[in-house]
């Protein structure tokens, strides 16, 4: 019965915003009496048109416990337990996770969805994940053993792009807010040991680094106008006359024109303190905004060469007035109105440079924050959906199981559309343990390299552990005192002088014990790598290819993550795109289970077919899980 | 309050900053400037006001003199469950107390009184109309009203019963424009009335209409024979249910299998909400009163159906001039 399984299951839920809000409604009405939410947000006001259990009042708490007070209000008897922490903390190990009947994911990043998949099939633990943007959303079922995991199928990595475009040459206004905002706004408001690539060109520059240096730093007496303008002709004058120089980069491309300060703002310049307002008040250092200063209160406006010229100077000069405790250690937050000034003034200026249309602050702040733009109505129905997969899986009830897709524009008339899970993937290195091989100059490499880019970055490991044979190269996390100095000086040893040297043919076995995933490499030296095309200098196979962007060939220089308005596909709140299109195509093969052949037999698009009983089906794959025909 | 402004307040602009990326700062301005009235204070219906609230409408009018017990707040979270509280007071009293907490800006208010007893003037103060837990003759009625009005009024109908819901839409003469690629194109739909949606022969529907259809009309042509009130009806009934569907498909020629025996029984034995169905068909409303008021987006035409047995959410064209 439906009704005992509710009553008596314990569920788990990991995310209380959007999805988390409408989901712990939805689960308490439907009889749930005890629910367990992990969330590590605090409230903020842009949350408030859609996560409805929270108030303005709330603003600054946790999530997960005003979620679960507000709950309490209208299902004051039933369990709710709160955990203001982040789910990749040690304490949510695979224990943790083996004591609930399901899990339910309303979560915004990817990172944090591949780690909860890994611990659900570690814990043997079926996994509802679902996801929205704008009116577009899915909710998916993933069982060990029955259906893919999370991972089977290839997720879209973050958008990166190529550091000589973000440099010299962009083409897209995000390329001119990914300059603005992690190389502009880094240099002169960030960390100054941090690499910079600022002042990159694609020639070689006879003028010594140091001179170049010094114009970012702004001398104690400097007048801080002198000094904006000064900055302002070096970013959007001197580099790009200096980019002019090198013709080989222009040959096929429009050429930028360089923008000097005294021509577009020289009526203002004659008075040496600027305009008479410029010394407006304001209540407080999280009100200091060019914008107010300047009288501008549209942030929808799109603001001509001369107004983002005037922003520009503006924002700049406030930083260093009002807030010049926070220069130098600033790190760009969407939330800081003048840093998100500065940033869309910046980026126009260089956009109108290369003649890329500007566009207004509130578009700007969208891209540069990588903001997922959400209404409640599809959390709401995905919330709806969520629960009623979740407690057919408390039934076990696996023929009945669905992926359903909600859609923007009806498909075959219609609106949310039900599709049948697929069977796990063969040779998903997640969850049915195939190897992987990786290319790799062994004599070169280093351990901390192949621990940086593989064992992170692409197989999504926290707390690695590295071993060849029965011989630990490293271990993260807490490590006996004697062991750390060991670990750290293995990092910086090339793979071949490693104490127990990694060499091809060497399998090395990487590891996350919190995770209980275990992961075989096989070592195959190479000597050579192309510059353009691997610049990392490291093969992975056998690896679920991510589907990534065409920019995405040379060596990425800076992940803002976001499309731009109108894209197609959405980004989510942390660089992820978390929607997989029901009608995207998938790669085909002609050699099904060739060796090293890491895609699948699959028909290269989804066909929905209604046959007579009305089950919406998928053409391809018939073996094993998925029917023709209800039984 | 309605600015009188043509600009969204910083308040509005902050709290909205998610949605305005979704539908823009105009649509928001026309969700600000429009009222909208609702009857029956169920479930879904409770979900829909929470979203539409949260979009940040003008004001909410509420209509539901029942007064509340243990059933009303089984799947309605706006009820609290204590008798202290809710003990005399109307299901409209109690939902517009909570309301209005999930958005000041909103102006939600009661109007009390039975549906059928407002004339064609009351009806002219709202944008968008939506009825539930109503009558067969009460839903015409109340349809009737809303097109006699010169302005046009936004009508629809919602039913959720067992773990199905229905939504229908009425936008009469219905024109916007949308962007397709570089170019706006303009649209023009004309919508029936419930009365001339029903009337469509039912063996002139395509083969593949919803099942739903035929028996949610089954039960409702019921409940007016037996002059009950909606979703007054129990799994005692259904004799008399299927003896009704059986005389009904002969009037119109139309194959019983088109409305099985099982759905019926599923409909008439439970007549609570299922509240994951209640999230979603007050989502989609939620959806559809938007895209009307704002003029964005193709509104459904003209039924939508979930069943939450097959998982598929159906838009069905309902109409004379369907092919």
């Amino acid at each position: 019965m439906a009704s005992e399984a509710i009553k008596g299951a314990k569920v788990l839920m990991v995310g209380a915003g959007g999805i988390g809000c409408e989901l712990l409604k939805t689960l308490a009405l439907s009889g749930f009496r005890d629910i367990h939410i992990i969330d590590m947000d605090t409230i903020e006001v842009s949350n408030l048109n859609r996560q409805f259990l929270f108030r303005q009042s709330h603003v600054g708490q946790s999530k997960a416990k005003v979620a679960r007070d507000a709950v309490l209000k209208f299902r004051p008897h039933i369990n709710i337990k709160p955990y203001h922490a982040n789910v990749k903390d040690p304490e949510f190990n695979v224990d943790f996770f083996k004591q609930f009947n399901v899990v339910l994911n309303g979560l915004d990043n990817l990172d944090a969805r591949r780690h909860v998949n890994r611990l659900c099939l570690a814990a043997d633990v079926p996994l509802v994940e679902s996801g929205t943007t704008g009116f577009l959303g899915q909710v998916t079922v993933h069982v060990k053993g029955k259906t893919e995991c999370y991972e089977c199928q290839p997720k879209p990595a973050p958008k990166t792009y190529p550091v000589c475009t973000i440099t010299s040459t962009p083409s897209k206004f995000v390329h001119c807010i990914v300059w603005a905002k992690d190389l502009l706004f880094a240099k002169l408001f960030g960390d100054k040991n941090q690499d910079n690539d600022l002042n990159v060109r694609s020639s070689d520059a006879a003028s010594s680094s140091e001179n170049v240096e010094d114009v970012f730093v702004r001398r104690n007496d400097e007048d801080i106008e002198q000094y904006g303008r000064k900055i302002f002709d070096h970013v959007f004058g001197y580099n790009i006359e200096l980019a002019l120089s090198n013709e080989e980069t222009w040959k096929n491309r429009n050429r930028p024109k360089p923008i000097y300060s005294k021509d577009i703002l020289s009526d203002e310049l004659a008075q040496p303190n600027g305009n008479v307002d410029k010394k407006c008040a304001f209540d407080d250092e999280f009100s200091v905004s060019a914008m107010a200063s300047l009288g501008m209160k549209n942030p929808q406006d799109i603001w001509s060469l001369k107004e983002n010229s005037r922003i520009f100077l503006e924002a700049l000069r406030l930083f260093f007035t009002h807030r010049g405790k926070d220069v130098g250690n600033l790190t760009f937050d969407k939330d800081d109105q003048l840093a998100v000034e500065f940033v869309t003034a910046a980026a126009n200026i260089r956009a109108a440079s290369f003649g890329i249309p500007p566009y207004s602050l509130f578009e700007a702040k969208g891209i540069a924050g990588n903001i997922v733009h959400a209404v409640a109505t599809t959390n709401a129905v995905i919330a709806g959906l969520i629960v009623i997969e979740t407690i057919k899986v408390l039934q076990n009830d696996i023929k009945s199981y669905r992926m359903t897709y909600c859609l923007e524009h009806p498909s075959r008339k219609m609106l949310l559309m039900p599709v049948e899970p697929f069977e796990p993937n063969k040779s998903c290195y997640v969850c049915s343990e195939t190897p992987l091989s990786l290319e790799i100059n062994t004599k070169r490499a280093k351990l901390k390299d192949f621990v940086e880019k593989i064992v992170k970055a692409k197989l999504g490991m926290n707390l690695p552990l590295i071993m060849n044979s029965s011989n630990l190269l490293y271990e993260a996390g807490d490590v006996e005192d004697d062991m750390v100095a060991i670990y750290s000086a293995n990092l910086e040893k090339v793979l071949a002088e490693l104490p127990s040297p990694v060499t091809g043919g060497t399998m090395l076995t990487v590891e996350d014990m919190q995770q209980e995933f275990v992961c075989n490499v096989n070592i195959k030296h190479r000597e050579e790598f192309d510059e353009e095309k691997e610049p990392d200098s490291m093969v992975l196979s056998g690896w679920t290819q991510h589907v990534s962007a065409p920019e995405n060939k040379d060596k990425p220089a800076a992940n803002n993550g976001a499309s731009t308005s109108g894209a197609s596909v959405p980004a989510a709140e942390s660089d992820e795109i978390s929607i997989v299109s029901p009608t995207k195509k998938r790669k085909l093969t002609d050699v099904p289970n060739a060796p090293g052949n890491e895609t699948r037999n699959h028909q290269d698009e989804l066909q929905v077919i209604d046959d007579e009983d009305d089950l919406v089906m998928l053409e391809g794959n018939m073996e094993g899980f998925k029917k023709r025909k209800l039984s | 309050m309605d600015g009188d402004g043509e600009e969204l307040t910083a308040q509005e602009t902050a709290l909205y900053d998610r949605q305005i990326r979704v539908w823009g700062a105009d649509a928001q301005r026309r969700l600000s400037k429009a009222h909208v009235l609702v009857y029956g204070m169920k479930g879904t219906i409770a979900e829909f006001c929470k979203n539409i609230v949260l979009a940040g409408v003008g004001s909410l009018t509420l209509i539901d003199d029942r007064i509340a017990s243990e059933e009303a707040f089984s799947s309605n979270f706006l009820i609290p469950p204590d008798e202290n509280v809710y003990g005399g007071k109307t299901l409209a009293q109690l939902c517009c107390d909570s309301l209005k907490d999930f958005n000041p800006m909103v102006r939600v208010s009661v109007q009390k009184g039975d549906l059928s007893s407002f004339d064609v003037e009351f009806f002219n103060n709202f944008d968008v109309v939506v009825v539930s837990s109503c009558s067969l003759p009460a839903k015409k009625l109340a349809n009737e009203k809303c097109r006699k009005i010169s302005k046009r009024v936004a009508f629809y109908t919602v039913d959720c019963r067992d773990s199905c819901g229905e939504i229908f839409v009425d936008l009469q003469d219905y024109k916007y424009s949308k962007k397709k690629l570089e170019e706006t194109i303009e649209c023009h739909l004309r919508y029936p009335s419930f009365e001339e949606a029903l009337s469509v022969p039912w063996k002139e529907l395509p083969r593949k209409t919803s099942k739903l259809y035929f028996a949610m009309r089954v039960i409702e042509k019921f409940e007016e024979a037996e002059g009950r009130s909606a979703g007054e009806v129990s799994v005692a009934d259904l004799p008399g249910v299927l003896k009704l569907k059986k005389e009904l498909c002969a009037e119109q020629s139309l194959n019983e299998s088109h409305v099985p025996d099982t759905l019926l029984e599923r409909l008439v034995t439970s007549t609570l909400e299922f509240p994951p169905v209640c999230a979603i068909i007050g989502g989609i409303l939620g959806q559809e009163v938007i895209k009307a008021i704002s003029g964005k987006g193709d509104p459904l035409k003209n039924f939508f159906f979930f069943d939450a047995f097959d998982g598929k959410g159906i838009i069905e064209n309902i109409s004379n001039s369907n092919a």
